[in-house]
């Protein structure tokens, strides 16, 4: 059994059918990445996996249970996904510690002394020990995005989502949060990445999805991904993206 | 290379400082212009020694200027317990249009209802009805004081407008907001409280300053109802004293209030704008 296994996932806005029957399996510290151009999905799938937009169709078990059920408390769900988004979206008016301490505090109930400690270590291990007192407008672009994923592990989840975290970047900050992936792929840690940066997913990703109108085209390791693609979707988008 | 002249200025500092002192001669020209005229022309009219003598009378505007002030604390008085029922009010009404439980519907409409109301009546009718038609049913002493219902047409209206001030700052916290916090498993009620409230709170000073502003002149709305405040206090003294000049002198007494606060809220509000760029 797959850690997140999703069955035939289907997402409508109005009329535009965003995703169209998506079959998607992740084991357990796995790392996938879905590709493909814009607006073909990504990032809705992942917004329908953490149930911020509810789905039409299918279903997605988390660890077996269906977590799509309508209906169902999302708050139990999201507290064990992680999501991390493009614009970093932290919040503007707490320092990078308060950032990552609210949701334990709210939703698993501890102290800020009880969780302080762990969180600081966290904090520490991607290298941001002397930015926890900064407010996020005081902090780069690559190390708001580094603050947005402590904050995310810091609810300890089972699953990450990456939403392009790295679109909004200056190319010369990409690669400190690429390593942060890593570091976390690692530890063995589910991932599941939207991304445009096809040099990463070949060379860290376990398997890449490619996505079109709603679809997953293809799927396959990176090697036969990138190598070898079978359709001609596929071939267009790499030969576009590799450019 | 760039050509310097003996002050060491480059040839477009020399421009732009040669361009300054044009303008600044042009502001001082046209200024002293405008107040030559005001001052020669405006003493021509026939009736200004009149004016001058029941407008401007030194000596009766500083006979009159202390028990101005005296009553100009009841002013402050009554604003000082207004503004914050007001804030308090204002942001339950804006959290109740807000809220989306259907358990809590009835406050949605209330909230609607509330604010078409009170923002669509003039203040002075609002005061007049609730500050002579509740005292009129006849309650007993403290009761039927003017101040508590002429407060409370003040309270009900200005809470109007500020909800709906709250209610503009809370839809400018962008929805990503919302996401992430979301995500990070928070419920819609902590996700209010902890982090769009703290941020459309902050984006709506100046607005709610410049309320605070408009509170302050309008308090002066209640001596309609009783209360003898700086403007009754001041309408007092001229059927007494059969002269204008005690209402230049509440005028000046609010300018030194409201002055330096609209400066503060301006102030605010450019700091704001340069924030968001």
């Amino acid at each position: 059994m797959a850690k997140l296994e999703l069955r035939g996932v289907e997402k409508r806005f109005g009329e535009a059918t965003v995703c169209d029957g998506i079959d998607l399996d992740v084991g357990e510290g796995e790392m996938v990445c879905l590709i493909g151009a814009s607006g073909a999905g990504k990032s809705t799938l992942l917004r329908c996996i953490n149930l911020l937009e509810p789905i039409e169709d299918g279903a997605i078990y988390l660890d077996g249970t269906d977590i799509s059920v309508p209906g169902l408390d999302p708050q139990t769900v999201r507290s064990r996904i992680g999501m991390v988004f493009q614009s970093y979206n932290l919040f503007p008016h707490m320092t990078a510690l308060e950032n990552a301490m609210l949701a334990p505090r709210r939703v698993r109930g501890v102290t800020r002394a009880a969780i302080q400690p762990e969180v600081e270590e966290l904090f520490a291990r991607f290298g941001l020990a002397d930015r926890m007192g900064n407010y996020p407008d005081q902090l780069s672009g690559g190390q708001q995005q580094r603050v947005a994923i402590v904050r995310a592990l810091a609810m300890r989840p089972e699953v990450m989502l990456f939403d392009e975290i790295t679109s909004a970047l200056d190319p010369q900050l990409v690669g400190e949060v690429l390593d942060v992936l890593l570091m976390l792929k690692d530890q063995g840690m589910t991932m599941v990445l939207a991304t445009h940066e096809m040099g990463f997913a070949r060379q860290a990703a376990d398997k890449v999805c490619f996505l079109k109108d709603g679809r997953i085209i293809e799927e396959g390791a990176p090697d036969a991904i990138f190598d070898t693609p079978k359709m001609d979707e596929t071939k267009a988008f790499l030969a576009r993206a590799l450019k | 290379m760039t050509k310097q002249d003996a002050a060491g200025m480059t040839r477009r500092q020399l421009y732009e400082a040669q361009q300054r002192k044009r303008s600044i001669r042009i502001a001082a020209t046209s200024t002293a212009l405008v107040i030559a005229a005001i001052v020669v022309l405006v003493p021509l009219t026939p009736g200004w020694e009149k004016v001058k003598r029941s407008f401007f009378n030194w000596d009766t505007l500083v006979d009159t200027f202390p028990k101005l002030l005296d009553a100009f604390l009841i002013n402050i008085m009554i604003f000082a317990w207004s503004a914050p029922a007001i804030a308090v009010l204002g942001l339950l009404i804006a959290l109740a249009r807000d809220a989306k439980s259907p358990a809590l519907f009835p406050l949605r409409i209330f909230g609607a209802a509330f604010t078409d109301v009170f923002r669509g009546v003039p203040v002075i009718l609002t005061v007049y009805l609730i500050g002579f038609g509740i005292p009129g049913l006849g309650l007993p002493r403290p009761w039927n004081s003017p101040y508590i219902w002429g407060s409370l047409a003040l309270i009900l209206t200005y809470s109007a407008y500020v909800a709906e001030i709250f209610r503009s700052g809370i839809d400018s916290v962008h929805h990503s907001q919302r996401s992430a916090a979301l995500s990070l498993g928070l419920s819609e009620r902590q996700v209010m409280r902890d982090v769009v409230l703290p941020q459309a709170v902050r984006n709506v000073v100046p607005s709610q300053m410049n309320m605070l502003i408009a509170l302050q002149k309008d308090v002066s709305l209640l001596s309609f109802i009783g209360p003898v405040e700086i403007f009754r206090q001041a309408g007092v003294f001229k059927s007494l004293l059969a002269n204008f000049t005690p209402y230049v002198g509440a005028a000046i007494i609010f300018l030194i209030v409201t002055v330096p606060a609209t400066r503060y809220a301006d102030y605010l509000m450019a700091r704001q704008m340069r924030e968001r760029r």
